[in-house]
């Protein structure tokens, strides 16, 4: 990955070489379609099953096959888990970007490279290891239509003897990554060998870059957000989805519909779920209301030009009060835009989607154990508050692989919301208004499509009706019916997922982060105390509409800064606009837009730089 | 005017022990005289014969004039007035959610043919439960009059406007898209819109009806080929239609050389008496075919033009459980503790 590309020419002695034990990041430059996904999860594998803590991150193209691709792994013996802004080794196989990204790397960085790209040439602040890949695949593997994908596992071995991999636990990656197909296996191991066998004859000195077995990750698990999402989703009870595939989104529902045809059939092979691809995402949209407003636990999946095609129906699901779920893995802006990066450009737009006055429900995962449990927790809140819910993940959350916790089972049963019965309408003798708020929360009863009572069913439609659904356009009907729909929002803020104050710091400073942000801004607090001895409080948020618990937060900080991935700074906007002028005088926009995870590094520049303006 | 006093009859039940009136819903909103008041009646006439239990049934629609109506049957039943050429996925997610239910959607040319053109293709590609009726007008009526897309070449707007597009035909689509049940009939014919009807609440699969409904306020004038006088001095029926329902004794003679029997997955029957054409009703070909040149000698050919009783529909393709998805309880549908624990194993 290029950054600005400036040519370094500082003398090889000015290096730094201390070894970066268990602290360093490994990029792989591949083209995409050539397989190297095995190899780096080999890699990413290896690492967890020595017991230090990694994070692989993806960076894809919006292609098939031939452009470039890069995969970083990072190791960190903190738990840093955030994308690290430089990267210490880079494996360089792809021609076409291999001069760009080893200039953009740091002195003293390490490059892996295939011969023929005579890279060394370059930069001499940097250490090279070049290897002949065709070469070195060629004896091991015989048969040359196989060489394209089995030659990355030759990267596989030289890095390992390079930095230091045990190699009992390489053979149990690549096992566990060819689980069920031995002659594969056996054939990309013989590569491994290959490249370990030659670096280690012609690069016997250990390089910058070390590990050590640790005992970070006992217990742990590694899994990408869209299927932590997707097992949320599953217990939640889910029974109808409906998707349309778009990145980053369909991954999402694809772990969802292997979850559940393993997990969730009968004895006698039927399925207690449906599963619809759909023409379209309005059509997504469309099949989870009818769905939902049946009594069933529907979602879908998308990204942003797909809510953007939901808006409608979004709108008469809030006003005609039908629960359902839907997943905005965001991404950079249009199909035709940066579509394989990552963003957090949908979070205004989704909190306010639709026609006339709209307000939803959005959860806000920070990490993939969220992705879970928030997940679970949406199916609740949109049969509590009978209105769709947005979960707003990310394509770094949804796509990459975090290690995390294994999940909790969760413990109390499923909240349907207010449902009223054919035995409940009965004792209520008929009398019962859809639309009426018994309660005084704004949250009215429903009844299920196939309730036998005589007085059960109603007209489904938006806003244009009374409080016993019948048509209606009567100002003082309309304007109840809205204010009602207000109440049940403002009833939610400490009903949704509260904030979390992740740390509590010293001094007149506070941040506020959300979503994937999470990792680099708890990376980023250690840096400022350590750089600048700043202590930042940080107050994570994980739901809109916004718990009276951060306002608190602001007023006892003089200056909150907001931590946005899009380029206008959305939810500070969304904050200042919930907290007032006075209040959100006090809030400061720090915005990370270029595509790529957000990084500690970043936020620390961004957050020490604008302390400067004001002090 | 009768003056005998006889005191007034019970009224008649249906097999369900309900009365008409049960299959009523409010007063129309409607123009007087509106196509669709007749057919939402012929709906009523359908239900009530048929005996469908109001509890079980679903009314579905889109926006427009045609999209209001399902407040104007069967008040008893649940319905969902939704978006714009939007209906058949609401129909799709409510019918996967309970498949006890019978859905029937009502939705207009525009609301079909113009914005809902790709929703209407994929619900006949996937053969849903679902009776799917277009009113259609071939005009906007709710924004007063604007063509539609089912508006034929050189029919005039009441402004003078002469219609240049070609229209689409919905029942040559329906076929095309894998529709099991294609049929085309006229407000204006109450005996084989009931019948046809009937046969539909039948049908094991996607029905799709297109009714020919002429707006009295914007397309009933000289020069409209949906106006009453066009459609009645044009229409011609492909066949003289007959339902048999399978709890109706069935021993009624019909002769094979002029009568193509269809016997629906229920056991009812459909029959259909040739009139001028020698037609097969499970030849989807013929049945483009016979649409073509009805288009081309500007009839309005009614009938039943295709109906495979076979295909399963989508429910069945799906492989779900018997009992319906939204009433499945907790314990059936939350996997258990060992299951999270297999699967976090997995990924340690």
């Amino acid at each position: 990955m290029s950054s600005s590309g400036t040519l370094l020419t500082s003398a090889a002695s000015s290096v730094s070489t201390a070894t970066l034990l268990n602290d360093f990041s490994l990029q792989v430059a591949t083209v995409n379609g050539s397989g190297s996904q095995s190899s780096n999860l080999v890699l990413l594998r290896t690492l967890f099953q020595m017991g230090i803590p990694i994070s692989g991150k993806n960076l894809f193209p919006s292609n098939i096959a031939g452009l470039p691709t890069w995969y970083t792994i990072r190791a960190s013996k903190h738990g840093y888990v955030a994308r690290k802004k430089e990267i210490d080794f880079l494996v360089a196989l792809n021609a076409e970007t291999a001069r760009e990204d080893v200039l953009a790397l740091e002195p003293g960085a390490s490059v892996l490279y295939d011969e023929p790209l005579a890279l060394a040439k370059l930069r001499a602040d940097l250490t090279y290891y070049s290897l002949p890949f065709d070469k070195l695949v060629t004896p091991v593997c015989p048969q040359a239509k196989l060489r394209k994908l089995v030659r990355n596992m030759i990267y596989v071995g030289a890095v390992a003897h390079l930095v230091g991999m045990e190699m009992p636990e390489v053979e149990r990656a690549l096992q566990r990554q060819f689980a069920k197909k031995k002659k594969a296996a056996d054939l990309n191991w013989g590569a491994i060998q290959a490249g370990y066998d030659y670096a280690r004859e012609h690069y016997p000195q250990p390089d910058r870059c070390q590990l050590r077995r640790m005992q970070a990750t006992q217990g742990k698990i590694v899994i990408e957000g869209n299927a932590a999402a997707a097992l949320g989703c599953m217990f939640a009870g889910v029974t109808v989805l409906a998707w349309y595939p778009i990145t980053p989104s369909s991954s999402l529902c694809e772990f969802l519909i292997d979850y559940l045809k393993k997990y969730r059939r009968t004895a006698d092979g039927k399925a207690t779920f449906a599963a619809v691809q759909a023409e379209d995402e309005l059509s997504a949209c469309g099949m989870v209301l009818g769905a939902s407003w049946m009594g069933a636990r529907a979602m879908t999946s998308t990204s942003g030009p797909g809510i953007s095609l939901m808006s409608e129906f979004v709108g008469l699901g809030y006003y005609a009060e039908i629960p359902a779920v839907i997943f905005d893995v965001q991404r950079v802006g249009p199909s035709t835009g940066l579509p394989t990066r990552t963003a957090q450009g949908d979070v205004a737009f989704a909190a306010w989607l639709s026609h006339g006055d709209t307000r939803h429900i959005v959860l806000l995962p920070g990490t993939v154990e969220e992705c879970y449990e928030l997940g679970l927790a949406a199916f609740d809140l949109a049969e509590r508050f009978q209105t769709p819910v947005f979960v707003l993940s990310d394509l770094d959350l949804a796509m990459n692989h975090w290690m995390a916790d294994p999940f909790r089972y969760p413990e109390k049963p499923w909240d349907r919301g207010k449902i009223l019965s054919a035995d409940d309408l009965q004792r209520l003798q008929g009398d019962w208004g859809r639309y009426r708020d018994v309660d005084g929360d704004g949250i009215s009863y429903r009844t299920i499509p196939g309730n036998e009572h005589a007085m059960a069913s109603y007209f489904a439609r938006g806003s244009g009706h009374n409080e016993r659904g019948l048509y209606s356009e009567k100002p003082d009907d309309y304007t109840h019916n809205v204010d009602r729909l207000r109440r049940k929002w403002e009833g939610a803020r400490e009903i949704v997922p509260q904030p979390v104050l992740e740390h509590e710091g010293k001094g007149e400073i506070g941040i506020i982060a959300y979503g994937s942000s999470h990792p680099a801004v708890m990376e980023s607090l250690d840096q400022l105390r350590a750089e600048y001895g700043i202590e930042p409080s940080y107050l994570r948020l994980r739901a809109y509409p916004f718990a009276g618990a951060i306002a608190g937060f602001v007023r006892r900080h003089a200056r909150v800064y907001v931590i946005d991935q899009n380029r206008d700074g959305q939810m500070h906007d969304l904050l200042l606009t919930d907290l007032g002028a006075e209040l959100g005088a006090r809030l400061h926009s720090i915005r990370h837009y270029n595509g790529l995870p957000v990084d500690a590094r970043s936020l620390t520049d961004a957050l020490r730089s604008q302390e400067h303006q004001t002090n | 005017m009768a003056t005998t006093t006889t005191p007034p009859a019970a009224p008649k039940l249906n097999r369900l022990g309900l009365p008409q009136a049960d299959y009523r819903g409010s007063k129309t909103t409607l123009c007087a005289g509106c196509g669709h008041n007749a057919i939402s009646e012929r709906i009523v006439d359908a239900c009530f014969e048929m005996g469908v239990d109001p509890v079980h049934f679903l009314k579905l629609s889109g926006i427009g004039c045609s999209s209001k109506t399902p407040a104007y049957f069967v008040g008893r039943s649940f319905g969902f007035n939704s978006v714009h050429g939007r209906m058949p996925s609401v129909a799709t997610g409510a019918v996967l959610a309970n498949r006890s239910m019978h859905a029937l959607g009502v939705s207009g040319d525009g609301d079909t043919a113009s914005i809902g053109l790709g929703q209407f293709i994929h619900l006949m590609r996937r053969n849903l439960r679902l009776v799917y009726i277009i009113e259609d007008n071939g005009v906007y009526g709710l924004t007063k009059g604007q063509f539609s897309a089912t508006a034929d070449i050189g029919s005039v707007q009441k402004s003078g406007v002469v219609n240049e597009m070609p229209p689409l035909d919905t029942c040559s689509l329906a076929i095309l898209s894998g529709a099991t049940f294609v049929a085309r009939s006229f407000s204006g014919d109450k005996k084989q819109l009931l019948t046809i009807l009937k046969a539909a609440l039948a049908h094991n699969g996607t029905v799709m009806i297109d009714v020919i409904s002429p707006c009295v306020t914007f397309n009933d004038h000289e020069g409209s080929t949906k106006s009453y006088k066009y459609v009645l001095d044009h229409e011609e029926a492909l066949q003289e239609v007959s339902f048999v329902p399978y709890y109706e004794d069935i021993a009624i003679d019909y002769d094979p050389g002029t009568t193509a029997d269809v016997e629906m997955h229920d056991g009812s029957h459909l029959r259909l008496r040739k009139l001028a054409h020698d037609f097969d009703p499970s030849n989807a070909q013929q049945a483009l075919k016979v649409l073509g040149e009805a288009h081309t000698s500007g009839e309005v050919l009614t009938g039943v033009f295709y109906i495979d009783t076979k295909k399963p529909n989508f429910v069945q393709q799906l492989d779900l459980v018997d009992e319906p998805l939204a009433f499945l309880p907790l314990d059936q549908v939350r996997p258990p503790r060992s299951v999270l624990d297999e699967v976090m194993a997995s990924l340690a």
